[in-house]
């Protein structure tokens, strides 16, 4: 075990956590990545393979699956992110490869980016200050990419509201835009 | 503008970057006995229409695919979008 | 209260608010507008005009307006030109009228009018002509000076401002009649639908005008239908929002006022939206926008539009003057006169210019009859009419309320270039066929000028457009409601007329028409850009149809054969700050940090942005006056001892797949099938034209698997073109793409003791020595105990150096950890000028040499470029034209004897002429090299590599200076590469 002490993508030891009116933003730094894409012509193997190796059901476009540890979305034709809890799967990405084998291309993802998860009745209005995705009409179990505050971000549905996903050097700028925005909606 | 792409349907085109037209895709053969003029038309000689116009745009803040979009110039109307790629391998590339 | 406060309408009598105007207090009500309370305070005079300061009041109820423009609050809130008829009063809300010299009644420009003749159409093209030097120095400025709006405040604006995106099946625009029904027809039916009106207030024409709607007032009509649609949640209602423009493919922008209506935004809110509105179908139900008639002197405060008198009277309660005399050529007209009159306002004469009018009980009807001037300096006291008979009379009266009947509000319509059509029966523009995708029109804007039209189109335009995206609703029981048919004739403006404005924003009469006319300009396009009729900031709502009749009349065409009027968006101005939205200050763009930054920042390092990125710059020592000193002090640190960078911001691409080195095959010039797995190798990209693209290095972790880096600035179009490489060139090859630049972070440890310090943070089971960890080796490893690493030896400084790798979190903890290690080596952080020093000293090219038009043969990498097989760019590289025996190459330089040498300079022979014809090359790099206690340059010259000792010129006539300087070798320090293979 290492001694090196992480930090979080805002650039703390401890996640941060608003509560602005009816939205609450909370720094996640929680859950390890890995990006999984099919080797050429090896979708339906990595398919099976993903079922029978992991009870992964890989989704389809716009979509997120959870199954037992996992949720994978989909993030592009034959491409997939898989996340897992950082405690429990540090090496994800190993984990992964190790069980899909070579008809796969498994890659880290897991400081790549910065994770907000948004709860509570403001999140849609919110959203709708920072992204042209249709967020009101999100349900459980939609994912997409799509731009906010000018950066490339996740945005996933679920059960317990939303999370965006960004690139972790703009950490700081994707949490300004959160917080302001929850300010305008609050 | 929206781009209706193929796989994720109606997405504004602010999260699309655009490189141009889609005879990009027809790279010549490099082994060819007029590989040097082939590349020459290639890189350079383009049409300009006013109407259908075939070209390439990347869902670079979506799902990272590049597309074929068929775009009318005057009216931005946009009747067809289709993965490159399919276009691509459609049209005999990677044999 | 003033004499000009009526009773009842729908503002609140019981709720006063203070408000000043020109530093005087009035008093208003809630739910006043400014108009509307200056109106009732007996302020007809509100501004001055354009061009002649013309006593000005207001003319309309709404946005159209082009007269009343104030410059509304004070301070660094100012805003100028601001319609009085669209500001919603609140308490405490300052104005000032604006384009005066003095005070508003005593305009000193006033004289502009006395000297009008100078001023008609088209005097910036003949006025001012000589002497031309005059034009820049004294007309203009004093043109300027006297023309002209409002005033900015010159300081930052302190609101915040938002942008939105918003999705509906039914963009509805307009909450009129046609519109109210329309959003009952779609909310009732289930649909996605959003309900934009410009007012703070729905119902449009509804709480304007009297009339029922079966048993109800329009207003109480409206309270109904609002409450209805406020119990939808598949209805979005949304006053105070106005949509500025119709885009391609169902997009809207709107502005949503969410705080103009206070007098400082509440915390944290902004001050406007700007939505962009996702719509699969629009409804424009934006009304009509009555239109007045010319004549003689028709600007004077108290000539208003007679639908917006009768809105001020049934609305607002107000009324611009306790007797008002109708000039009318329709019988909409008599409509005001007889609701003046039911709210106890004189009417004393209606002037209808039809021979046969209808008659009112009570009040005088002037059958053929016309108004052929007014009198009154600061607002009308009397107007003169020429009766049937040719007789004048004079009827003193305090305003006119003027119809020359209705205009469609076309505006959205025309946005993609739509032209409408003529229609005989309203004599107006009607919406054409070639309206923006998915957009249909609905009521008095489609020319259904009765409020039963109006309530029935909006219901079936609401049906029509959501069956043609495949959803069912029904029209329903629609009120009864009045259902007038249109009476109109054409009437423009006032024969004989001189001074009777057209443009009243622009101050364009009819006599300009004239004048335009005269001298050719009879094109639509060529009158309104010769009068600049219809081109101020009310883009001729009210004005651009009548300006058409009269060319009309003097081509002897009709008014369609004339033209068309097309507007543009946005259809209503919108401040800046609103399209800027939260993209301001340090957010204009996001930042990026790099995973050391936070310590950096605790050491006091400079920053600088490089791109998006802030990357430590230098990092200055307590004693450091100058930067060159901590820069100095980096590298010669760094070369004697170790330094440590943080190289994070390289872009990082992961390589994957059977064909992966096939495929890097393709995108390098050089060869990379034979790397050997464990192995890094130096990478150079050319576009398809031959020319040097990007460089960086490959590293191939396993026989399937690279790690691909880019510069920092190339980082998003490598990975776009590597794509598109991919995708669309080579579809058939094995390979998957994914970019990992942040997911790592990468520092450079570079110094005869980098191999010392990092034995100490590498775990003891990876062996690291040269024999195991030989030049250009990479490999995966743990450190501090077991964390995933990576490890290169790579080297940009030219020193012994390696880059390692670990997951971005624990970036922070290394930075710390190799610091502390490092104090018996002295570790010294160096930050992009010392590295940029470093690398011109080992002359490794970078974006100052890769810039767009040098191809490999000019860096001196010709050899690299495979000729066996197929890659981007070497088919085109070998043109001769980028292969001749004197292209440029690239070299060294340093100065004979003392100076510096400048980037950008050119290279001219010792002696000679300094031109560009005798140009030989340029500096495409300088620096200081504290190791050569000189300073040195990168330089491409003509066939530079067989020259080197030749002295040349490098000069500089941009900057001045001229400097001869040596050829040497790039490579200034260690050319054999030895330090880096130790």
């Amino acid at each position: 075990m290492t001694d090196l002490k992480p930090i979080t993508p805002l650039g703390a030891g401890a996640a941060r956590i608003h509560t602005i009116g009816q939205v609450t933003i909370s720094e996640n730094p929680d859950r390890s990545m890995a990006s999984l894409t099919t080797r050429k012509g090896k979708a339906d193997a990595v398919r099976l393979v993903a079922k029978t190796a992991l009870g992964l059901d890989l989704p389809g476009p716009g979509q997120s699956t959870i199954s037992g540890d996992f949720t994978a979305w989909w993030t592009g034709p034959d491409q997939w992110m898989i996340d897992a809890d950082h405690a429990q799967y540090e090496l994800l990405a190993a984990h992964i490869a190790q069980a899909i084998g070579p008809v796969a291309s498994v890659t880290e993802q897991t400081d790549g980016w910065c994770r907000f998860d948004l709860t509570g009745s403001g999140s849609v209005a919110l959203l709708e200050r920072l992204c042209p995705a249709d967020v009101p009409t999100m349900q459980p179990g939609q994912a997409t990419r799509t731009l906010l505050h000018h950066l490339g971000c996740f945005v996933i549905c679920s059960t317990a509201g939303f999370s965006v996903l960004g690139p972790r050097s703009s950490a700081g700028s994707l949490h300004h835009a959160l917080i302001e925005a929850a300010h305008s909606v609050a | 503008m929206i781009i209706n792409h193929p796989l994720l349907g109606p997405r504004d085109a602010a999260e699309f970057v655009y490189l141009g037209d889609a005879g990009l895709i027809d790279r010549p053969d490099w082994q060819a006995d007029d590989a040097a003029q082939a590349f020459h038309d290639y890189m350079y000689l383009r049409d300009n229409p006013a109407g259908l116009h075939r070209e390439l745009w990347f869902h670079e803040q979506g799902d990272r695919s590049w597309l074929v979009v068929t775009r009318n110039t005057v009216t931005h109307e946009i009747t067809n979008v289709e993965l490159a790629r399919d276009v691509a391998i459609a049209q005999g590339r990677g044999q | 209260m003033s004499i000009n406060r009526l009773t009842g309408g729908l503002i609140d009598h019981a709720s006063p608010l203070q408000f000043t105007f020109d530093g005087k207090t009035f008093e208003g009500r809630k739910g006043d507008t400014l108009a509307s309370a200056l109106l009732a305070n007996d302020v007809r005079l509100m501004g001055r005009s354009f061009k002649y300061h013309r006593p000005r009041g207001v003319l309309s109820a709404g946005s159209e307006e082009p007269n009343a423009l104030v410059e509304l609050r004070s301070g660094a809130r100012r805003e100028p030109n601001t319609r009085a008829t669209t500001v919603e009063l609140f308490d405490g809300l300052t104005a000032d009228s604006q384009n005066r010299l003095g005070s508003l009644k005593f305009d000193a420009l006033g004289v502009n009018d006395v000297f009008h003749r100078f001023f008609a159409a088209g005097f910036y093209y003949k006025t001012f002509m000589w002497p031309k030097a005059f034009w820049e120095k004294l007309y203009e400025p004093m043109i300027r000076h006297a023309a002209g709006l409002g005033s900015i405040s010159l300081q930052d604006d302190p609101d915040v401002y938002d942008k939105g995106f918003l999705h509906c099946d039914l963009l509805v625009v307009g909450a009129g009649p046609a519109g109210l029904a329309a959003a009952l027809t779609a909310g009732r039916a289930g649909a996605r639908v959003i309900l934009a009106e410009e007012d703070f207030l729905l119902g449009g024409r509804l709480i304007a005008d009297t009339g029922t709607l079966t048993d109800m007032s329009g207003a109480d009509w409206v309270g109904t239908a609002q409450a209805e649609l406020a119990t939808m949640d598949n209805v979005r209602i949304m006053p105070r929002t106005t949509v500025v423009g119709a885009y391609d493919h169902g997009v809207y922008g709107a502005v949503e006022r969410i705080s103009d209506h206070l007098a400082v935004p509440e915390d944290g809110k902004p001050r406007q939206v700007f939505w962009r509105i996702y719509s699969k179908r629009a409804l424009v139900c934006a009304g009509a926008i009555e239109r007045p008639i010319a004549f003689e002197n028709n600007d004077r405060p108290g000539v208003m539009l007679a639908g917006a008198v009768r809105a001020y009277a049934n609305r607002w309660a107000a009324t611009p003057a306790p007797s008002v005399v109708v000039f009318t050529n329709n019988d909409d007209g008599h409509r005001t006169a007889a609701d003046l009159v039911a709210k106890g306002v004189s009417v004393p004469t209606i002037v209808d210019t039809r021979d046969t009018a209808p008659d009112m009980q009570g009040t005088e009807v002037l059958a053929g009859a016309q108004i052929a001037d007014t009198k009154g300096r600061l607002g009308v006291k009397s107007v003169t009419v020429k009766l049937i008979n040719g007789q004048t009379r004079v009827i003193p009266c305090g305003a006119v309320a003027v119809s020359g009947g209705w205009n469609p509000n076309l505006g959205l319509t025309c946005h993609q270039r739509g032209r409408p059509v003529w229609s005989e029966k309203i004599l107006s523009f009607v919406p054409g066929g070639d309206l923006p995708q998915g957009q249909s029109v609905a009521g008095a804007a489609n020319g259904e000028t009765s409020t039963h039209s109006a309530l029935a189109s909006g219901a079936q335009g609401a049906v029509d457009a959501l069956e043609s995206i495949g959803l069912t609703a029904q029209a329903g029981d629609l009120p009864a409601a009045e259902d007038r048919p249109v009476s109109v004739s054409p009437f423009w403006y006032v024969q004989g007329a001189k001074r009777a404005w057209v443009d009243f924003q622009n101050d364009v009469t009819v006599k300009d028409i004239k004048l335009s006319h005269q001298e050719g300009f009879r094109s639509v396009e060529h009158l309104k850009r010769y009068t600049t009729l219809g081109m101020a900031t009310d883009q001729g709502k009210t004005a651009n149809l009548t300006g058409l009749a009269v060319m009309a009349e003097l081509t002897g065409k009709t008014i369609p054969e004339t033209g068309t009027t097309i507007f543009r968006p946005p259809y209503t101005p919108v401040a800046m700050g609103a399209l800027a939205g939260r993209s301001v200050g340090k957010a204009f763009h996001p930042t990026r940090l790099t995973p050391s930054h936070h310590w950096a920042a605790e050491q006091g390092a400079e920053f600088v942005e490089v791109g998006n990125w802030l990357r430590a710059q230098y990092f200055p020592r307590p004693g450091e006056t100058h930067w060159r000193q901590a820069v100095d002090r980096e590298v010669l640190a760094t070369r004697s001892s170790v330094g440590v960078c943080d190289v994070t911001t390289l872009g990082k691409i992961d390589v994957q797949g059977a064909d992966a080195a096939a495929f890097l095959n393709k995108i390098y010039a050089n060869g990379f099938a034979k790397l050997a797995v464990g192995k890094v190798r130096y990478g150079l990209m050319l576009r398809e034209d031959g020319i040097a693209y990007d460089d960086g290095t490959a590293a191939r972790l396993a026989e399937d698997h690279f790690v691909v880096t880019t510069t920092t600035a190339n980082a998003v179009p490598v990975y776009r073109n590597m794509e598109f490489a991919r995708q669309c060139l080579w579809p058939d090859l094995d390979v998957q793409l994914i970019s990992t630049t942040e997911a790592w972070a990468q520092y450079a440890v570079a110094g005869p003791n980098a191999r010392k310090l990092l034995q100490k943070i590498v775990d003891p089971e990876f062996d690291i020595t040269n024999d195991a960890f030989p030049f250009m080796a990479c490999g995966e490893i743990t450190v501090g105990g077991g964390l995933r690493a990576r490890l290169f030896r790579i080297s940009f400084s030219g020193e012994l150096a390696f880059e390692i790798a670990v997951p971005t979190r624990y970036g922070d903890a290394l930075i710390r950890r190799l610091m502390d290690e490092g104090q018996e080596f002295d570790l010294t952080p160096y930050g992009t000028e010392a590295l940029g020093v470093m690398r011109i000293e080992k002359g490794h090219a970078t974006g100052a040499e890769l810039n767009g038009t040098t191809t490999a043969l000019n860096l001196g990498m010709g050899r690299m470029v495979s000729k066996k097989k197929d890659c981007i760019g070497n088919t085109l590289s070998e043109r001769d034209g980028l292969n001749t025996a004197d292209a440029l190459a690239l070299v060294g330089l340093k100065p004979k004897g003392d100076g510096q040498i400048m980037t950008g300079s050119h290279l001219m022979a010792a002696s000679g002429p300094v031109d560009a014809a005798h140009d030989q090359g340029y500096v495409t790099s300088a620096a200081y090299s504290p190791i050569l206690e000189s300073s040195i340059g990168l330089a491409f010259v003509k066939n530079g590599s067989n020259r080197l000792g030749e002295t040349m010129r490098a000069v500089n006539p941009l900057e001045g200076g001229e400097l001869l300087v040596e050829l040497v070798s790039a490579h200034f320090v260690d050319p054999e590469g030895g330090r880096l293979r130790d």
